[in-house]
């Protein structure tokens, strides 16, 4: 279907080495909650503003993660990290503290499996040792940013979805234990003319419909040779598209897919259609997905982080909502 | 955009009005009406108790049913209630006077981060803006509409 590969494969096997989440409360009572390394009631982290919650969030991961993996931060040669906000504030003011050369990276909800890609890639080329991959999302920050005042009375669609608050890391390592990232796939912009901001799980699941073929595409792999998929942040509305998508074309999802925001909220914490943002798909991957991975109950796993890559500015602006989706491949080898 | 990309953005737009779930309409009027018209009863025997005051004439009293709503929803705003309310009640909790109370201080709260004069007092507007320039507009425009017709008649 694609007349050029967009799959980039690794043959070094850079491995995910250890893997660190922390999150928010309402994430913490979630149905993932046992799984999540780390739980913080307070959103603002003891800080003066969300933001700063948001950046201590991302340090805490950072250094968690470390310490998981039996090194300091002083041996990443590299960070590659995204948030959501402007100008990438949360990665950047976490940086300014750590000791690495430094990416900062903006793929929206999809930059983990972006970070992941790069980092995989440049470890794979031997340009450095060990690196680490960080993105996280923060509710409230998002909120005031994207939306509208945290006590502010408004109400949502029921398809609309909630922010993550959470940051999660991954340490990649040319070696050691732990799932090996066999491949990424980078996704081409999908813009299927969605214009509701609100319904992003709609605006997305085109993008990661195209990705997954991708995928099955450059690597020649079944859906059958996946113990599981993960898509980043579709939501209920959005996963339940991306099945439609893939029925269209003979490619039955069934029980091996589900999505990182539909999992980490139930649907009687009122979010909606579930989760969404940067911090989603990295929480649920440095938790869930790692445990089961470390555990040998899954061996290869596609995770597609979802990306939808408009600002208020365009929305207001109507401009249709294009979304992007990266995918890689972690397999026990 | 190719006219084959937008046949099937026409195609998946319309597939996805189909299946995005809605709220359910007279769930949602009835408790809007509910929560709005517990709002206004309450404005109202706020307005006859205050009446009852010996030297207020009916105009006070008004005034100040008006005054104690606001303050209460801002109060509720501050305790992280009112959007709880409002999340059930919608148009019936931001349209009464209320609503534009808890905009206004909840923007307020919220850009308080960014200082008092370049957060606070810059975003306090953010979400009533529009309220604030349509009453504007609009009266004005009654205005001149109640001026023209005065003078019609005057010929």
């Amino acid at each position: 279907m694609t007349a050029k590969s967009q799959t980039i494969k690794f043959h070094n096997k850079p491995r995910l080495i250890a893997g660190m989440s922390v999150v928010g409360k309402k994430e913490g009572e979630g149905p993932l909650g046992k799984y999540f390394d780390e739980t913080d009631d307070d959103p603002k982290m003891g800080k003066s503003s969300f933001e700063k919650g948001e950046s201590a969030m991302f340090a805490a991961a950072v250094k968690g993660a470390a310490k998981k993996a039996g090194i300091s931060t002083f041996d990443f040669e590299a960070l590659f990290a995204g948030d959501l906000l402007n100008q990438l504030v949360s990665s950047n003011y976490a940086a300014r503290d750590l000791p690495v050369s430094y990416y900062g990276l903006y793929s929206a909800c999809s930059t983990m499996t972006e970070a992941l890609a790069l980092a995989s890639a440049m470890v794979n080329a031997g340009y450095y040792r060990t690196a680490a991959c960080v993105t996280g999302s923060h509710f409230a920050a998002a909120e005031r940013q994207y939306r509208y005042p945290l006590e502010y009375g408004c109400q949502r669609p029921p398809y609309a979805q909630w922010t993550v608050t959470g940051a999660g890391c991954s340490v990649i390592s040319a070696e050691g234990n732990g799932p090996a990232i066999i491949s990424a796939t980078i996704g081409k912009v999908a813009d299927y003319g969605i214009v509701d901001a609100n319904n992003m799980g709609a605006a997305m699941a085109p993008a990661a419909f195209e990705t997954l073929l991708a995928v099955l595409d450059d690597t020649e792999m079944n859906l059958e040779d996946f113990d599981a998929i993960f898509t980043g942040d579709l939501g209920r509305l959005g996963a339940r598209i991306l099945r439609d998508l893939c029925n269209e074309r003979g490619l039955d999802l069934g029980q091996k897919y589900s999505d990182c925001g539909e999992m980490i909220f139930a649907r009687e914490q009122n979010c909606y259609s579930g989760g969404s943002g940067a911090g989603c798909s990295a929480c649920v991957l440095n938790s869930f997905i790692l445990s089961k991975l470390n555990r040998h109950e899954y061996n290869r796993v596609l995770l597609l982080a979802t990306g939808a890559l408009m600002s208020p500015t365009t929305s207001f602006q109507g401009e249709t909502i294009p979304a992007i989706s990266h995918g890689i491949i972690l397999e026990n080898c | 955009m190719t006219d084959k990309a937008l046949q099937r953005n026409k195609r998946y737009t319309a597939y996805v009005d189909k299946v995005s779930p809605s709220t359910n309409t007279i769930h949602s009027l009835l408790k809007a009406f509910v929560i709005g018209g517990v709002t206004c009863v309450i404005g109202e025997i706020l307005r006859n108790l205050l009446g009852m005051i010996p030297g207020t004439d009916d105009n006070q009293a008004t005034v100040y049913s008006s005054v104690i709503l606001v303050t209460v929803a801002i109060l509720l705003t501050g305790m992280g209630l009112y959007d709880k309310i409002a999340r059930h009640g919608g148009a019936g909790s931001f349209l009464p006077i209320t609503g534009f109370a808890n905009a206004m201080s909840s923007a307020a709260m919220e850009f308080r981060s960014e200082g008092l004069i370049t957060g606070t007092a810059v975003k306090m507007f953010n979400v009533v803006g529009p309220v604030v320039v349509n009453g504007i507009v609009w009266s004005s425009v009654s205005g001149i509409l109640v001026w023209a017709v005065s003078m019609l008649m005057k010929l």
